[in-house]
Order: C-alpha cells, then structure tokens, then sequence
C-alpha cells in the first residue's frame, strides 16, 4: 500500500465509491447497488489497465474537486463531463473524456459538470485504497454499507490511492455518443392489470422524467395509467428497472438501489441494453416506451456486450 | 411447488406459489430459496446473483452476461420438491423486547376493546415464522398474529421511528432495523442488532424461514443489552 492520497477540495453533489455492486445478499434487505452505468464504469477502469470491478468515484451533475496531496497517479474520466486539471504552476488544462491523465503532487482534478448526462466516473491506476464490506465497495448511502462509512464523500476527507505508478503513457478510446428517446422494455409482471386503453397509451405517449429522480427510481410524468384490477399486491421481489404504477397512476422506474421488495403492480421492466441510456437522461427529457420480446432483448444486449468489448479493445496509446 | 414460472425484464425470473400467503406456501418458496442458494454457493448454478423470497414468490436476478431466461426455467422445472428440506437451514431465535417503549398500545387496547397486558401476552406467546426479510437491510416480516389483534397500518405514518421498534399490522409482526418513517403500531422495542455491519460473515441476524419469540424484559435491562 501506498501512502498517497488525494484530499476532497469540493465534494460534488452525489459522489460515491462504486464497483459492479453487491450481490447474493437481496433476501437479506441488501439491494446489489453498484454503479448506475456500467459502460462508463468498466471503460473507466480498462482505460488505467484495472480489472473491470475495481472500484471508482461515480459523480452525479457536478463532481468533486481533488487536490493530489501526495504521490503521482493516472486517473481517466468516463461519461459525458466537462473537467479540468489544474497544474501547481496554475496552468489549466482542459479535460477530455475516455483518456488518462498522469497526475503529480499538487495537480487538481476539477470535475465540474456532466454534459446533458447525469452520471460520470473517475477510475485511478491500481485503485482507491478503500475497504469492501460483503466483497463490494459499492456504497449504499441509504443504509450506510460500504467504504467511507457508507457515507458520500465530503468536504476535507482524505482519499487513499492503493498504489504508486511511474508509468507516463497515455491512452484514450472512442465512445460513441448516443441519443435516442426509446427505451426499450418487456411486459411487467402486471401488465394485465392496466385497462386496454392504458397499455396501449404507454407505448405511444411520451412520459417525462421528472425532478424526483435519483440512484433508487425515477419517477416520470404523462398520461395517468388506469389499473382495473388492485393498485397493491403482495410484496414481492423486485429487478433493476422494473416499471411500477401505483394508484396516483404515474410510473416510477427502480432504478440501481432499489428497494429489495416492493408492493406496487409493475406495468413493464427496462432491458439491459437500454439501461444505462435511461440513466444518463436528465430531469426534462422525454422518452418513449417501446415494447420488444425477450429474445430480442437478449440479442440487442449480445450485441451491446460487445460493442463495449470493440471500445475497450481500441484503447490506443497516445503519441 | 410453484404454479408457474415467468420472465421479469430480461434478466429476472419470478416463481409464482400461487395467490394465498401461509406457512405451508412461505414455505416452499423457502425451501427453494434455499436449494438455489447452496447450488449457487457450492458453484454449481453459475451467474446468479440474487434470490429474494418474498410470502409466496421467489424472484431470481441473474446475469445475462454469463446466463439466460431459459437456461434458469430448465433449472427450476428439474427441482425434485419432494427432496428439498428446510428444518437443518432453520434457526430458532429469542429477542428481547420492552413493552415499555411502546407508542401505540393505548389505542390499539381502545380499538381491539382488550387490555394492554392480553395484548402483550398475545405477542409474547406466539412463535413466529420469518416469511421475509426485505425492503431495508435485516429488516423481517414474521407472522401469524392471533387474529383477535388484527390491525390496519396507522393512517398517518410516522415521520420517524427508533431502531429497534417492534410493529404489528394485521397477522405480521416487523422490527425497524434503522431510524425509519413507518406506520405500523409500535407496542415495544428491540435492544438486538437485526443488521451488524461489524459482522461481515454474518451481517444479518434472521434469515427467512428462521422462528422467533420475544421475551419480555424491563428498561434496565434494555439499557444494560443495549450498551453490549
């Protein structure tokens, strides 16, 4: 272990250590957490050479300020964001995305705001030196599970880097920007409680994501969805962007932390391959729901997979 | 034996036991809760990362990177239920509770029209089945309450309530794991640690299935377990 460390300057709004989440622990009240986008996350830490669940700060709008203390490090930052570093000499450098850094003493990682995305990520070569609990280092604020007490980070907190690095190369890849108001979803556990009228109405208005959104759910805005049969059932198991409705007939979406178990009737649930496209939409934006069938589902996510693999295996060293 | 199996989103299966809640349904959905637990944990049901029992569902969350939908189907339609037991999984637990922490016993002695010592008797004399934990960590709904102190939720759920607090509503008993909003009737409170992040082995203390009586005991020694 390392002696260097970063120092928190600004906290940010949401910041967070994250890996790919806890798991095996739901039927004890454990929601799996983990980071929100998952194709952020893992090019983060294959841009500094990590294995792909090494933990990382996920920062949400605005993102902290992290003054190098002591040591020297490579970071890369993921998402869509808007950063600079600053050099002890005052120098101000403009930060790009999907490429890696090479921090010294003194330098300052500004993060100042994700562009027309909510979530973005800052993996270090070699890792934060943080603690896991249950094999994670997802932090779940909520219930205060994780490193850094379960807590977010805050002003002055000392943030520990596990090892040194000399290596001086660079690397960047190229992510595509993507932008498309579908999301795509599978008929919920539910659907047959909502009229005719309804089902047929939520795959053809457009829904807005409204300000009471964050890791837990989004909630959303537009036409009311009617249920004809009860507006509560036994609680039951719940699945990452599973689609609920409850009797005010507005859809809320269970986003990364959901609760374990839920009581609401679910008119649909988001697929995988969309996922991390609906939490990058920002309070606002309007989306469209479109119905596909499993199979698909599971091909168009194939397909994701490896497109994500095509973007890691580009990372290209700088000249 | 469930009664039918289904797909939520693409990367869920939900077992279904059927519409009634009991301890014979709850029941095996714990039993198969636990088969896929320990074929998971021995590492011979690879890509699973979640199996949440709930009254009578059992929902199963997996990776699709590494499984799929049917895969899983073919796996659960090849349980031999008759094979499958729960008595060496289940624990028998006591808990600790004071009665004089209670909040809500005057009014739900006034409601029910039974004095508050019957409603406590009630409470200490039965032997609850852990039917699931969830929403929150270590969180528990147990039952079955006698139905003589049957209970709807508060019609105004309270902004905040202590950790440790013990609630009823209808045939189900829950204690707060954590400082909470909720709107069962408190009639005590716990001085058990339901979730011990110290314990990470073991983090929460009643697993589904487990069985739990309370044993009554006086403030000091609620503040003398407490300090433990």
């Amino acid at each position: 272990m390392s002696n260097y460390f970063f120092e928190v300057v600004r906290p940010g709004i949401n910041t967070t250590f994250q890996d790919k989440g806890r798991f095996h622990m739901q039927h004890l009240g454990v929601t799996p957490g983990g980071c929100m986008d998952l194709d952020s996350f893992s090019i983060a830490n294959a841009l500094v050479g990590n294995s792909l669940n090494e933990g990382t700060l996920e920062f949400a709008y605005q993102g902290p300020l992290l003054k190098l203390i002591k040591g020297k490090t490579k970071i890369a930052i993921t998402g869509n964001v808007f950063f600079q570093i600053i050099r002890p000499d005052k120098e101000i450098l403009n930060g790009e995305c999907n490429r890696t850094y090479v921090l010294n003493e003194g330098d300052q990682i500004d993060i100042l705001a994700t562009k027309k995305s909510v979530y973005g990520y800052m993996a270090l070569q070699g890792g934060f030196n943080i603690k896991a609990f249950c094999k994670s280092v997802s932090v779940l604020s909520r219930a205060e599970i994780g490193p850094n007490e379960g807590k977010k980070i805050k002003i002055n907190d000392k943030i520990n880097i596990k090892t040194g690095s000399n290596d001086r190369k660079n690397f960047l890849t190229n992510v595509p920007e993507k932008n498309k108001k579908v999301i795509r979803v599978l008929k919920g556990s539910q659907y047959d409680y909502f009229s005719k009228e309804s089902q047929k109405e939520f795959f053809s208005k457009e829904y807005k994501i409204s300000n009471l959104t964050d890791r837990m759910g989004m909630r959303l805005e537009g036409t009311v969805l009617k249920n004809i049969i009860s507006t509560n059932i036994r609680s039951e198991g719940i699945t990452k962007g599973a689609i609920q409705v409850p009797a005010d007939g507005q859809p809320i979406i269970l986003l990364t932390d959901y609760p374990t178990i839920g009581g609401y009737p679910k008119i649909a649930n988001v697929t995988s391959v969309d996922y991390n496209l609906l939490i990058q939409k920002i309070p606002g934006e309007k989306i469209f729901f479109e119905l596909i069938k499993l199979r698909e589902a599971e091909q168009l996510y194939k397909e994701h997979l490896n497109s994500i693999s095509e973007i890691i295996k580009n990372i290209k060293e700088i000249n | 034996m469930f009664k039918k199996l289904n797909n939520i989103g693409d990367c869920g299966i939900i077992c279904d036991f059927g519409e009634e809640v009991n301890r014979e349904i709850n029941t095996s959905v714990i039993k198969l809760f636990h088969h896929i637990k320990k074929e998971v944990l021995s590492g011979n049901l690879k890509g699973i990362l979640n199996y949440t029992p709930s009254y009578n569902k059992l929902i199963i969350n997996f990776d699709l990177e590494e499984i799929n939908s049917s895969k899983i189907i073919n796996f659960l339609e090849s349980v031999d239920f008759s094979k499958l037991n729960l008595s060496q999984n289940r624990k028998n637990w006591t808990i600790p509770v004071c009665y004089d922490f209670e909040m809500d016993l005057e009014n739900m002695s006034k409601t029910l029209k039974i004095d508050k010592d019957e409603i406590i008797n009630t409470h200490l004399n039965t032997d609850f089945f852990v039917y699931m934990i969830g929403f929150i960590p270590g969180h528990p709904f147990m039952g079955d309450l006698d139905s003589k102190l049957f209970l709807n939720r508060l019609k105004t759920p309270r902004v905040k309530i202590p950790p440790g607090s013990v609630g009823i509503v209808e045939k189900f008993c829950n204690i707060y794991p954590y400082e909470s909003p909720g709107g069962w009737n408190i009639i005590g409170r716990t001085p058990t640690k339901l979730f011990n992040k110290e314990n990470e082995t073991n983090p929460c203390l009643l697993s589904p299935g487990d069985s739990v009586k309370f044993k009554s005991i006086s403030k000091e020694e609620f503040k003398k377990l407490s300090n433990e």
